[in-house]
């Protein structure tokens, strides 16, 4: 354990003087500032306004952008620094491959975590500025979900990074993943729906088991607790699991998927050749 | 007990067989050249020994442990230096931080090491480790090497980025070497260390084809 956090530590250094972090920060800091001053607060869409109003657009944004920063930014981590023999270099030294891959991890959560989150501060600030009524509950379990889907797509990312040599190619099986998972959670469900090929509760299971619709629902969940904005699978949602249940798996879930990817990639970094 | 003990190590990589029933002892105090041609299998065997490779079969043991299972046990005393330079996007002081947090190797020894080489640390402390000149970073890693205490150094052609006078006085720092410290240089360039070395292995087609004292 002991240079587990050095390895952290060294990760989050060099990550703050990449250029991609910057413009990661600038993207949702940036976003955040636009809604507030493109007037989004003002508008009201389905009877939400105020802060409300803007972190509906800003999750919105959040499940189209988040996913593909995480995995573009964290794919080329072990990938990258294998192909440029950094890895060989640090790990001639006497480093455990468990502290250097947890470390690593570690330090890249703290990374793409903290830009989202200093967003939703930003909003938070700005709302408290405006005078509008602060939805403490929204915002504290929006944060939960926002831990969950970085962490989900950080461990994608940790085990794609792992199983291939190459970062380009890392790259391209990250590209496919995230429009994959993106195509299911309409697009390509509404498609095998319309062809009733599929039982219906196969298709509502396949849409629960991605992890950015568990996490559309789940947010959708604090604005809409009733969500009638999704249809008559809402009906289904909620007589199977209830709006408290639903709210647990759209946090849990990530997270143990991620746990999982993750822990893929830290044994085929551990059994398969380093270099 | 041998420092290095390699016993019919075999690795192929896409079906090429790039180790070939290797077998080497190394000693403390052992000086050696490790010559052949591209391929032949030198970067392939050092990356085994230092745990970054698996063997298909047979046996590697560095200090009494193997490399694959108890690779902070054999790293703890061993230092290497690559053929060329990583871009570490670190600066020189997280890098020596790193190298002090993992390895317990002092910074001033790692400063001193590299003023001898005429490598001025505390003026780029700040500034990200790829970002100096080829021979510059060379010389830190040397540093960084010498510095570590181990029993083991492991140079893969680490003149390739040096002047004639940083090879010169890196040549110099190895004379100071102690002397039950083996060493092992990858080297296509004999001439240069003849002096320094007592053995020579050379290797061909994953194999060792010549194993002399010198």
């Amino acid at each position: 354990m002991k240079n587990l956090f050095l390895i952290a530590y060294l990760d989050i250094r060099e990550s703050l003087r990449s250029k991609w972090f910057y413009v990661y920060a600038v993207v949702f800091g940036g976003l955040m500032g636009l809604f507030f001053i493109t007037g989004v607060s003002d508008s009201v869409v389905m009877g939400f306004t105020g802060l409300s109003r803007m972190m509906l657009i800003f999750i919105q944004v959040t499940i189209i952008i988040l996913p593909i920063f995480i995995l573009i930014t964290t794919v080329k981590s072990i990938s990258g620094d294998r192909e440029s023999n950094v890895l060989e270099y640090m790990l001639s030294f006497p480093v455990s491959l468990r502290d250097y891959y947890w470390g690593k991890m570690l330090g890249r959560f703290i990374t793409v975590f903290t830009p989202v989150f200093f967003a939703l501060l930003l909003g938070v600030v700005f709302g408290l500025v405006h005078g509008g009524d602060m939805p403490w509950r929204m915002i504290g379990l929006y944060s939960l979900l926002l831990v969950s889907m970085s962490f989900v797509f950080l461990g994608i990312a940790f085990w794609l990074s792992t199983i291939v040599k190459s970062s380009d190619i890392a790259l391209g099986g990250a590209f496919v993943i995230w429009i994959t998972l993106l195509a299911f959670i309409d697009i390509a469900l509404m498609g095998l729906m319309l062809q009733n090929r599929l039982d219906d509760n196969v298709i509502v299971t396949l849409a629960m088991l991605n992890p950015i619709e568990v996490f559309r629902i789940g947010a959708i969940t604090l604005f809409d607790p009733e969500l009638t904005v999704i249809g008559p699978v809402a009906y289904y949602l909620l007589d199977t699991l209830g709006s408290v249940w639903l709210m647990v798996y759209s946090v849990v879930y990530p997270v143990i998927v991620g746990v999982l990817f993750a822990f893929l990639g830290y044994t085929a970094f551990r059994r398969k050749d380093l270099l | 007990m041998a420092l290095v003990q390699i016993e019919n190590a075999t690795k192929s990589f896409m079906g090429t067989r790039v180790l070939d029933e290797v077998s080497i002892t190394m000693d403390a105090g052992d000086r050696i050249a490790m010559m052949g041609p591209n391929g032949a299998g030198k970067t392939t065997l050092v990356r085994a020994m230092l745990g970054f490779y698996r063997i298909e079969s047979g046996s590697i043991r560095v200090g009494g442990f193997d490399p694959m299972k108890q690779r902070v046990k054999v790293l703890e005393n061993v230092s290497f230096i690559p053929q060329t330079p990583p871009p570490v996007r670190l600066s020189l002081d997280e890098l020596l931080r790193f190298v002090e947090r993992s390895s317990g190797t002092e910074r001033e020894a790692i400063i001193a090491e590299a003023a001898r080489m005429d490598l001025d640390v505390q003026g780029h402390l700040r500034k990200p480790f790829f970002k100096l000149s080829g021979g510059m970073k060379q010389k830190l890693l040397i540093a960084i090497a010498l510095s570590k205490k181990s029993d083991l150094l492991v140079f893969d052609e680490p003149t390739a980025n040096l002047d004639p006078k940083g090879r010169e006085q890196f040549y110099q720092l190895l004379t100071e070497i102690d002397s039950q410290t083996a060493t092992l240089f990858i080297t296509h360039r004999l001439d240069e260390i003849e002096a320094l070395v007592n053995r020579e292995i050379t290797m061909d087609l994953g194999k060792v084809v010549n194993d002399a004292r010198l």
